[in-house]
């Protein structure tokens, strides 16, 4: 049973690893502002939710994966926030994003 | 052992935003880079506790997601009023 | 003025719960201090007033439970879809800003909807307003899927 447990919480980890690397990647990658705020929410969701529920498999004690339930919880409130709070302000400041042709039915 | 892979992992992910963030260009690019440069170091904060056998960092992961989320909206503020308080 | 005593009672259950698994000890004398603490920092958000439906939304926690399942299973898909288009050479996107129409009632279920929206990789909000809402989408395909509507339906279900 505990190998059984071991095994998910390795795999939940490496997912995590992935998606966390995938959102660095594209943050580097992506060719302006607003297509960067995409990679970045892979790791706020995808890459926090595995390696938290990796963890929480690790656990010994129910108060740490309490705990990390709780990390989890304020990520995903806060994080779009952020995102939103940014995109916003780039938005206002006059940024004009990154169209691939001539950027044809936008408001 | 696992847990050094998923740290490496998180490191080389926080390298590639912290390269964005000295890139730029804009400043928007950089307040972006450090909210989720924040966001990996609260996954390395709470690995970190489990590779040392310390589950206590999770206290620090705790504080630090939410003083990430402060620290960008006041990066963001400073930036598009140049202050932080109520008009002077 | 009912209303705002259930949702002063909401805050401070949240409170003292979170004191309780944050904390582990069970000692009466702790357990009061959380009891006298809880109390002051529910007098202060009371004379801050921000206690209200938009804090503490005790009226939809239960349809906002059933809501938050199928937001987990958009997000998983909508993850695979970006990290497919990060990882894949070339460049398969197509980015796009659009407004979205949000045929939300109240500003509580347009905030819902935007954070819905944010929260699923491949759609950004970038404006809302009462009514509508600005969508940033990495492909066009995000924002055909969006623009059909069924979030829209769900979280105007959880505001009832």
């Amino acid at each position: 049973m505990s190998v059984l447990l071991d095994i998910l919480s390795w795999l939940l980890l490496m997912a995590g690893s992935f998606f966390v690397v995938t959102g660095g990647i594209g943050l580097v990658r992506m060719p302006d502002f607003f297509t960067r705020l995409h990679p970045s929410g892979l790791v706020d969701t995808m890459g926090a939710t595995l390696i938290v529920a990796g963890l929480v498999l690790q656990a010994e004690e129910w108060q740490v994966s309490v705990k990390l339930l709780l990390v989890l919880v304020f990520l995903y409130l806060t994080g779009p926030t952020a995102t939103h709070a940014v995109a916003h302000a780039a938005l206002v400041g006059g940024l004009k994003p990154w169209t691939k042709g001539k950027g044809k039915d936008q408001d | 052992m696992i847990f050094f892979v998923t740290a490496s992992a998180i490191i080389i992910g926080m390298a590639l935003a912290l390269s964005r963030a000295v890139l730029g260009p804009t400043i928007y690019d950089r307040i972006l880079a450090i909210n989720s440069h924040g966001t990996k170091t609260v996954l390395l904060i709470a690995v970190i506790g489990f590779l040392t056998g310390r589950p206590d960092f999770l206290d620090l992961a705790l504080v630090y997601a939410l003083i990430n989320f402060i620290g960008t909206l006041a990066a963001l503020k400073f930036f598009k009023y140049g202050r932080l308080g109520d008009e002077p | 003025m009912g209303g705002k005593l259930v949702h002063a009672i909401s805050l401070y259950a949240a409170l003292f719960g979170l004191w309780l698994l944050l904390s582990g000890f069970f000692e009466p004398f702790l357990l009061i201090l959380a009891l006298v603490c809880c109390a002051f920092v529910v007098a202060i958000a009371h004379r801050m007033d921000v206690i209200d439906h938009e804090g503490q939304p005790v009226h939809i926690t239960w349809r906002l439970l059933t809501y938050l399942p199928w937001l987990a299973v958009q997000i998983v898909r909508a993850n695979i879809d970006v990290a497919r288009c990060t990882l894949s050479p070339g460049r398969p996107i197509d980015p796009i800003l659009k407004w979205v129409p949000a045929g939300q009632r109240s500003d509580l279920g347009t905030v819902i909807y935007a954070n819905s929206i944010t929260l699923t990789p491949g759609t950004v909000s970038t404006s809302a307003e009462p009514g509508r809402i600005q969508v940033h989408a990495l492909t066009r395909d995000g924002m055909a899927a969006l623009e059909k509507g069924d979030m829209d339906a769900r979280v105007r279900a959880v505001e009832g």
